[in-house]
């Protein structure tokens, strides 16, 4: 009888993992409701906020930004390379993720620096040097200072400032934060916590998972 | 009876030291783990790990002086160089820092014994950095 429960629980425990890999991921930020006419319709559509347009530096000097993230599931965190506190558990973690995808096309992580005046394109080069990451697959993106700040707090829902009473000078959330294919907010992930990062490894496979939307 | 004294005597030694590792893996969570890892282990080429034992059992002496006041410049650590800066640790007391080095130099891999807060203070009051 006890070995029959156990059967059960473990059938249980399966069929648990299967609804859980065919969940679907939440879509943060504000949505509008726009009505569109298709086809001499009037159609009633959801609009969701998207990550907007920007154009950045990365690490090889290249000109990097918005346009080559299209279509692509990417993950983004701010740092500073200088960063005395959160940031090197944050790079520890963010390296599982790397390492995870770092094969895989359509998928990236953006690193944006909140100290232009200190991590320059060499300096972040070598910082990337040092972290021990090649390749396209993780870029350390030099934005202007304005610019970056807005993106965080506005788009990507992660508090930044300039703050001379913490260590390093610059205050910062420790989130990486998922966007998917068309520019949305799916999850934020506190990059200190490792379970937290596993659940966001979970989370990229799901939404690589999901199907491609309908043109329109 | 002198089987009882050593007995007891040993004993204080290993509470002594038991007290100063468990305290100190508290100070090393919460001052050090972020940057050198829950296992010692640093991060790439970045910040140097903690588990080269020769570095530790000859940089002993030197250990209170840099986490107190940081540390600047080319170290090598496990055949490997590291620069960079390791921000100073002003706010925590010799206990604590006895604490935390005994935690370090008996852990990852390192067995140096109980670094005491006398030991301690002697080496601060000896820092050029």
């Amino acid at each position: 009888m006890k070995k029959l429960t156990g059967l059960v629980l473990l059938v249980l425990l399966f069929g648990a993992c299967k609804t859980n890999s065919k969940k679907t991921l939440p879509i943060y930020g504000e949505r509008t409701a726009v009505t569109k006419t298709v086809n001499g319709q009037q159609v009633t559509d959801t609009d969701y906020q998207t990550i907007p347009a920007f154009k950045f530096l990365n690490q090889y000097g290249n000109s990097a930004g918005s346009k080559d993230l299209e279509g692509k599931i990417y993950v983004a965190d701010f740092f500073f390379t200088s960063c005395p506190s959160i940031c090197p558990i944050m790079q520890r973690n963010m390296l599982n993720v790397y390492n995870e995808f770092k094969n895989t096309p359509d998928f990236k992580i953006i690193s944006f620096t909140i100290d232009p005046k200190h991590d320059t394109v060499p300096v972040l080069k070598n910082y990337a040097d040092k972290l021990g990451i090649s390749g396209n697959s993780w870029w350390l993106l030099l934005g202007d200072r304005d610019s970056v700040y807005n993106l965080a707090a506005k788009s990507y829902l992660v508090a930044v400032s300039e703050d001379s009473t913490v260590a390093g000078g610059y205050m910062h959330q420790g989130y990486f934060v998922l966007i998917d294919k068309q520019k949305r907010v799916r999850g934020s992930y506190d990059g200190t916590d490792m379970k937290q990062v596993n659940q966001l490894i979970d989370d990229i496979k799901t939404l690589q998972a999901e199907p491609a939307p309908a043109a329109q | 009876m002198l089987l009882v004294l050593i007995v007891s005597c040993q004993s204080d030694e290993s509470i002594e030291f038991k007290r100063y590792y468990s305290a100190g893996s508290l100070v090393y969570q919460n001052h050090c783990q972020n940057c050198h890892g829950a296992k010692g282990e640093g991060l790439s080429a970045l910040i140097p790990p903690l588990t080269d034992t020769i570095y530790i059992k000859d940089n002993l002496k030197s250990l209170a002086c840099n986490i107190k006041y940081g540390l600047k410049g080319k170290i090598v650590v496990a055949g490997r160089s590291f620069e960079g800066t390791m921000p100073a640790a002003n706010d925590l007391t010799p206990i604590e820092i006895a604490q935390a080095i005994t935690y370090i130099s008996n852990s990852f891999g390192n067995k140096q014994g109980t670094i005491t807060a006398d030991q301690v203070n002697d080496d601060l009051s000896k820092c050029s950095n």
